[in-house]
């Protein structure tokens, strides 16, 4: 007699989150994210462990190129430390590219316009990071009104805002900012060396913005831990009920949180100018490059934990840095470094199911 | 099936563990068929956890489950029901914004016989059949954010019923029911005995459980105690099961305080309430034109069944809500629509209604929670700066204070036991040394010894000195501890009567609605 088996898959939650699971996750989604875009490779032809090694040349392979993954880590940390605040505080800024065009936008501006003649050095890196802040902060500061005062969504209107300062970029660009020395081209002039941020000898790393970079992340976890702000973005967040009931102004919360969240975007936008790009040119998602919406990525794999951040921003940017150099070794497609980038987000964020879930498999007969 | 087997349920040697708490320790426990069997014991006692491992949602670590005789495993709540099992939980799990109709007909999709799904029409017949048949007082039109408490109740045992569900759970049904619901629902569980069915009623409470049930299984600390024929048992023996008698001896230490005197005459007025309205969320008016004064060194209670805008007064008062017409007055300044914030600062601590979704964070820590109004005055923060080593060692000296059952003052506090979470709140408010205490049924739904140490905490505050303002609706809770008891009514005050004139009747006709003076009943549909 044939014995009939089913096989008895269920989902279950899990009572207790083990601890190395904040480990275990991460490690275990990057390995099976790669799996997946091995198989993404094949489709194209590729051998995968050659393109993993051409990843791993092009980022980890040697000083410069760890360099230049670092220089891909200050945006990022910097927006992702600002990112954090908010994020813990209930709000969701999806804005944090535009935050980023306009520090861009603006330490372009103080540089070629405002500064003109002056040679101080410390003078332009000074005013264009700090305006940079500023203004970030600004426009981050209108979705922060308008949905303190108005309960206006903000996911719509940070997002939105990204297309109105990539459109003000191209307008300046355009139009008035355009440079009388580059032929007609839709970019601005270069801004003058003084202005350029001093480098790492040798490397491509910017000096004024990495120090900021790693300051910031001190700075939020000092904000999280230590102060009554802090305590109070942890109340609004996690019961804005309760923080009403203990009078703790909502407004403030989200005033400040964006504020801060903006000017670290905008700080970000101020290096890729003064240590990067040093101008604006016609297409500004050149300039900011996603970091703005990977930060978002960054700052959940960190799960919203400051000291997460390094680690977060490294991963990410060896990412960012391996697949451009695959664009070019292999002939890629831009298309296909979105889908590797996408499926590598994707199984991460789907292996966090694995957190408070588990399956057991169980055959009966 | 269920003919042939006498038992209809039969839990052996259920054993469950959350972390490395006990939850149930190798329960074993009957239901019959046509049996109404309640389920006793204190909040933590294990009786929620012993049915929703019942009803799927826990799995249980040891132990065996008989359905009619037939060993199964339960892994969701969805294999319950198709055994025939049903839970009414105490908060009822409905879609709001949809009718009553739809609630049914679209989360379940009821089958007929050939396993098609039944016409909305065919489903509204069978539905009406049935609100017929047991006596429902339910609109299957009527969107769920319409209905009562009680009625949203009703909605769930009508999906037991459509389930033709054969063990019926009830989790704390009466919590939030008036007497007169209540009446309403011990009849329908009668109803479902005598067709047959099998029902079981978890409470804490004594009396209900004689006077509901065939036989009583009490629980205490995750284990059973005893299992009684209501008939032969008295509230006597079963609280000597229920509490221990370590429980029993702190009983009688407790001393019955006298009342203090009515004389209001050479106190000073605390708080001063005149011709106040205020409007719901939806735009109507809840309170219309109460009036009232708190003086202190009394409490003064607020009673009345719950929805008739006890809420949206103690939210004005608080700051939390806007005040459409009327003055409030706290020590004869004027607060009418001050925030939340302004008013704490002239000492006014506020237990809220809502414990979890107003009272804690329960994400944070113990201590976090236990500073939730005063984390910005000194020694708790210098200037922008937490203290916190000041923080822990002020949560510390509370949860001792206390009696704050929790493992250290750094544990999230939504990981404590409901009556743990009170508290917490109540150790927070009373320990800012408030002038005015604002009580929202701060005994809702906790078990005796949380209970008794609410109500103790609300005399000692009245003797210090404290205004006390309590809405409860609870007449026994009124009666016990209220020097002037308002019954409200539609937004409006009935009548304010004083401790010595104040009875269970009288009460209780006012809380309808019915003023015993004029014996006339209050015209419900004036605006």
């Amino acid at each position: 007699m044939k014995v009939l088996r089913s096989i008895n898959i269920t989902i279950r939650r899990r009572e207790h989150v083990p601890r190395i699971f904040e480990l275990l996750i991460p490690v275990c989604s990057a390995v099976v994210g790669l799996v997946v875009c091995a198989l993404i490779f094949l489709l194209q032809g590729i051998d995968p462990i050659y393109a993993y090694s051409e990843i791993y040349r092009y980022s980890l392979g040697g000083p410069i190129q760890v360099s230049n993954v670092i220089r891909v880590m200050i945006p990022l940390i910097l927006c992702a430390t600002g990112l954090i605040l908010v994020f813990r505080a209930g709000v969701w800024n999806i804005g944090a590219e535009g935050q980023i065009l306009i520090g861009a936008i603006v330490a372009t501006g103080v540089a070629l316009f405002v500064l003109q003649g002056n040679t101080n050095s410390a003078l332009f890196i000074f005013s264009m990071i700090t305006l940079g802040f500023i203004f970030g902060g600004l426009w981050a500061l209108i979705p922060a009104i308008l949905k303190a005062k108005l309960d206006v969504n903000e996911i719509i209107t940070t997002l939105m805002m990204n297309y109105i300062a990539a459109y003000i970029l191209q307008y300046l660009v355009y139009g008035p900012w355009k440079g009388k020395k580059t032929f007609g081209f839709p970019i601005t002039d270069e801004i003058p060396p003084q202005a350029h941020f001093p480098l790492i000898p040798g490397t491509l790393i910017h000096i004024p913005t990495l120090i900021l970079a790693i300051c910031s992340i001190v700075f939020v976890f000092f904000v999280m831990t230590q102060t009554t702000l802090g305590y109070e973005i942890k109340v609004f967040g996690s019961n804005p009920d309760a923080a009403k009931y203990a009078g703790i102004s909502k407004t403030k919360v989200i005033l400040i949180t964006m504020f801060i969240s903006g000017g670290l975007a905008g700080v970000a936008g101020a290096g890729e100018i003064g240590g990067v790009h040093h101008r604006l040119i016609y297409n500004p998602w050149s300039i900011s490059a996603n970091y703005g919406f990977t930060a978002i990525i960054v700052a959940f794999l960190a799960r919203l934990n400051p000291i997460g951040i390094i680690p977060a921003a490294f991963l990410m940017a060896i990412l960012i840095v391996g697949t451009r150099a695959l664009q070019i070794t292999f002939n890629l497609p831009v298309g296909v470094i979105n889908v590797f980038n996408g499926s590598i987000l994707i199984t991460m964020v789907s292996m966090e199911f694995f957190r408070h879930y588990r399956i057991v498999i169980r055959r009966s007969e | 099936m269920c003919e042939n087997y006498e038992v209809a349920v039969l839990m052996k040697n259920i054993t469950k563990r959350f972390h490395n708490i006990v939850a149930n320790d190798r329960i074993t426990f009957d239901v019959k068929v046509g049996e109404i069997h309640a389920l006793l014991g204190e909040n933590g006692a294990g009786k929620t956890t012993l049915m929703n491992i019942l009803f799927g949602h826990y799995r249980p670590d040891e132990g065996e489950i008989y359905v009619y005789g037939r060993k199964v495993k339960i892994s969701c709540p969805r294999d319950a029901i198709k055994l025939g099992i049903m839970m009414i939980h105490q908060h009822p799990l409905l879609v709001e914004n949809l009718s009553v109709l739809e609630n049914i007909a679209l989360l379940y999709g009821i089958h007929d016989s050939l396993g098609l799904l039944l016409s909305p029409r065919k489903l509204r017949d069978k539905l009406t059949d049935m609100i017929e048949k047991y006596n429902l007082k339910i609109d299957l039109d009527a969107k769920v954010w319409q209905l009562s408490a009680s009625q949203k109740q009703q909605v769930e045992l009508l999906k037991a019923l459509v389930y033709d569900s054969k063990i019926l759970i009830l989790d704390e049904p009466t919590s939030i029911l008036t007497p007169i619901e209540k009446e309403w629902l011990f009849s329908f569980i009668r109803k479902m005995k005598r067709d047959g069915k099998s029902v079981i009623f978890i409470t804490h409470k004594l009396e209900e459980a004689i006077s509901i049930s065939d036989r009583i299984t009490v629980l205490r600390r995750g284990r059973v105690v005893g299992t009684l024929n209501s008939s032969e048992t008295s509230v006597q023996e079963l609280a000597r099961l229920m509490i221990g008698e370590e429980g029993l001896r702190n009983e009688r230490i407790v001393s019955i305080q006298k009342r203090a005197d009515g004389d209001l005459d050479n106190k000073r007025i605390v708080l001063e309430v005149s011709d106040l309205s205020v409007l719901d969320d939806r735009g109507s008016p809840a309170v219309r034109g109460v009036s009232f004064e708190v003086y202190e060194g009394e409490i003064f209670g607020i009673i009345g069944v719950s929805g008739n805008g006890q809420t949206e007064l103690v939210e004005a008062i608080t700051g939390l809500r806007k005040v459409q017409k009327g003055r409030i007055r706290i020590d004869s300044q004027d607060v009418t629509n001050r925030g939340p914030r302004y008013i704490q600062s002239l000492g006014v601590a506020h237990i809220p209604e809502h414990r979890i979704k107003h009272g804690i964070v329960s994400e944070l820590s113990v201590a976090e929670n236990l500073v939730l109004k005063v984390y910005r005055k000194p020694p708790f923060c210098k200037g922008p700066y937490l203290n916190s080593k000041e923080i822990s060692r002020w949560a510390r000296e509370l949860i001792s204070e206390f009696s704050i059952v929790t493992p250290n003052e750094k544990i999230p506090v939504g990981q404590l036991s409901g009556g743990n979470i009170q508290r917490v709140i109540v150790a927070r408010e009373v320990s800012m040394k408030p002038k005015l205490l604002i009580a929202a049924y701060p005994t809702h739904g906790l078990d005796i010894a949380a209970t008794r140490f609410v109500r103790e905490i609300l005399k000692s505050e009245k003797d210090r000195g404290c205004a006390v303002l309590l809405v409860s609706n609870d007449i026994d809770e009124v009666l016990e501890l209220c020097d002037r008891i308002a019954v409200m009514y539609e937004g409006r005050i009935l009548k304010i009567i004083s401790a010595e004139e104040a009875t269970k009747e009288k009460i209780g006709l006012l809380m309808s609605g019915v003023d015993t003076i004029e014996g006339a009943q209050i015209d419900q549909h004036y605006h």
